[in-house]
């Protein structure tokens, strides 16, 4: 609303100058997002094409040979199949416990007559201001024997505490009286969470999925860091980090590198920086694909409480 | 994580209190809420062992910790452990670094998402505006994986964009290895992370023009300001307390310079600048075994975190600005 008034008054406002910078900002902007874009159409480009193709170079926009065989290899590639399914497992189960307890915690703090409202919010709150660090947490880790095991990228990380705190702002705007009225009628705390809080907190909750489904879909240093010696419990991003870690490795002797990739790719039609590019694609496209949607909830969800101070 | 950490204030200090007023007795009223109890406590047993007790672990720092003794069997030895790290020309190495690069993230990661706000808000074509908005936003969705892979390739030797680009304006004769120059890691490190977040970094600053008073802007323009004009006295003043309270949070996280991007992005040619105090930590702790030393350095890392971020926060209020607590 703000903004519509500041357009109309800005519009019987013009000179050469605003002209001029009229002219600079669309530019700008535009150059911007060709710069967003490109590394990614690029890669997209480099994966639809002929490895050995690629190769000479000249892949800008799109395909100069059109192919399939990249995306045939990864998806034929045992490992890599496998560690997909355990990329949307661990998005699924992780999101799904993530958020449900998040909200579960955030209805009790918001419960003005909760007896341990102050102790449980401080308690979580503190948390944030300090970290036992990479050792301790891996002891722990160990010590639980969550060490190879898939548990290891849920539980820990199960609440974060600043989607506590926007699911918690959240509700505490539900109206009190929906609240009484359900008390009334005989429903516990976990009926109202359940039946009134839960359906009411939709959009706060969408942008808390959001948020942690991309956590989850995106990590990979617990992969390495607990579990790199479990291959069957790998993730599409680690994979993806390994087959990176090599080619920079191989960087100093460059030559060596490419003659190798020059060898594999008329030996099987892939190449490194095929199939590097391939992968790429299919670590993002997933989440790529779901956020702009989610573009309206997630930027309320982050200036909740943000600006207000 | 920022805006986090803002709020926390607000939840710290909450105005209703609990503890009295209520004729029934804290048991009593225990009693009446099973429900929330059960709710909340599992929580906050998962919240004591995974929060609190690898504080615990800390001790190990100041223990020739060996992991095939336990942990209760381990030999104290007082805090050779930190003269170690004082005296190791790597860890001078690695904190040059981590600060280095934190201060190239912070001054650029604000100056860039400032700027691109104060743009994104001076279009007045709705979709274009959402366009952008949501195309800034894209690189900060994907993982750091995906993004070092794309950086890596953008500036490779043969097919890299950058090269290419660079060449093509005659501003550099021939492609540069850029991952293989050192020095000039912690620039790349820094235009990688405003790659991935400008975007991302504007949402707050959008925020924050909307709750301008419109008024003030339709007064300027009775007084014939220009558009830079009102940019300078009434956007960015307007800006100011939000500004600040990011610069004090990121203060606090002055030796958070980031660790997926040098990890991944490092290579053996230019470890001597991508290397930080999380590689750091990692490369003692993890790959040589040496929990202890890994530890103590972590410590350092917090304490001295700590010790900017009530700093910074002792700052503002000497200047009347607002803080965190």
């Amino acid at each position: 609303m703000a903004q519509r008034r500041f357009f109309k008054a800005t519009r019987h406002h013009s000179g050469v100058g605003d002209y001029l910078f009229d002219i600079f900002n669309y530019t700008f902007l535009v150059l911007l997002c060709v710069v967003m874009l490109y590394p990614f159409l690029n890669q997209l480009a480099v994966s639809f094409n002929e490895a050995s193709d690629s190769l000479r170079g000249g892949i800008y926009l799109w395909p100069r040979e059109f192919t399939w065989a990249n995306y045939e290899h990864v998806f034929g590639e045992a490992s890599i199949v496998n560690s997909f399914f355990i990329s949307v497992l661990r998005t699924i189960i992780g999101t799904l416990t993530s958020v449900l307890g998040t909200a579960m915690v955030a209805y009790t703090i918001s419960r003005k007559d909760f007896v341990l409202k102050k102790f449980v919010t401080v308690a979580f709150v503190l948390t944030m201001y300090f970290n036992g660090g990479l050792i301790p947490n891996y002891l722990l880790v160990k010590e639980l024997n969550l060490l190879d095991s898939f548990w290891v990228y849920i539980v820990p990380g199960i609440i974060g505490v600043f989607n506590l705190i926007v699911i918690r702002s959240f509700i505490e705007g539900i109206p009190e009286s929906l609240f009484e009225s359900a008390k009334i009628d005989g429903a516990g705390d976990f009926t109202i969470f359940i039946k009134v809080v839960l359906p009411l907190s939709l959009p706060v909750l969408a942008t808390v999925s959001l948020f942690v489904a991309v956590y989850q879909w995106n990590s990979w240093f617990d992969v390495f860091l607990y579990n790199s010696s479990s291959a069957n419990l790998s993730t599409l991003q680690y994979e993806l980090m390994k087959i990176l870690q090599n080619s920079n490795a191989s960087m100093s002797g460059k030559t060596a590198a490419d003659a190798f990739a020059n060898a594999n790719a008329s030996a099987n039609m892939v190449s490194p920086t095929s199939i590097r590019a391939t992968m790429t694609i299919v670590a993002s496209l997933p989440i790529i694909m779901v956020y702009p949607f989610l573009q309206k909830y997630f930027v309320k969800g982050l200036t909740l409480g943000g600006v207000k101070g | 994580m920022q805006i986090g950490s803002k709020i926390a204030k607000e939840v710290i200090n909450p105005s209703v209190s609990i503890s009295t007023k209520s004729k029934k007795s804290f048991f009593q009223r225990m009693m009446s809420q099973k429900a929330l109890l059960a709710m909340s406590l599992p929580f906050l047993v998962w919240l004591i062992v995974f929060k609190y007790i690898p504080l615990w672990g800390w001790s190990i720092a100041f223990q020739d910790f060996k992991p095939a003794r336990s942990l209760t069997d381990q030999e104290w030895i007082g805090l050779e452990h930190f003269k170690f790290l004082f005296t190791d020309d790597n860890f001078w190495r690695v904190l040059r670094n981590t600060i280095g690069m934190s201060t190239i993230n912070l001054v650029l990661g604000f100056v860039t998402a400032i700027g691109l706000a104060l743009l994104i808000n001076e279009i007045r074509h709705i979709r274009f505006k959402k366009s952008v908005q949501t195309i800034s936003y894209l690189p900060h969705f994907i993982s750091w994986v995906v993004a070092a892979s794309i950086v890596s390739y953008s500036l490779s030797l043969e097919n890299g964009i950058v090269n290419i680009v660079l060449v093509n304006l005659g501003i550099i004769d021939e492609p540069i290895l850029w991952l293989g120059k050192e020095k000039w890691f912690w620039v790349i490190n820094g235009l990688t992370e405003v790659w991935k977040n400008v975007g991302w970094n504007t949402i707050i600053y959008l925020a924050a023009i909307t709750m301008i008073d419109p008024e003030q802007y339709e007064a300027a323009d009775i007084d014939g300001a220009s558009r830079f004009q009102r940019i300078r006295h009434i956007t960015l003043p307007s800006l100011k307390p939000t500004i600040i309270i990011l610069l004090i949070m990121n203060l606090g996280y002055i030796l958070e310079s980031g660790f997926e991007a040098q990890y991944l992005l490092g290579n053996p040619m230019n470890l001597a600048y991508s290397e930080n105090l999380d590689i750091y930590v990692l490369k003692y702790g993890m790959s040589m075994g040496n929990f202890s030393l890994a530890t103590a350095a972590g410590i350092f890392k917090t304490v001295v975190s700590f010790i900017f971020l009530f700093t910074a926060n002792h700052i503002a209020k000497r200047f009347g600005q607002p803080r965190l607590f």
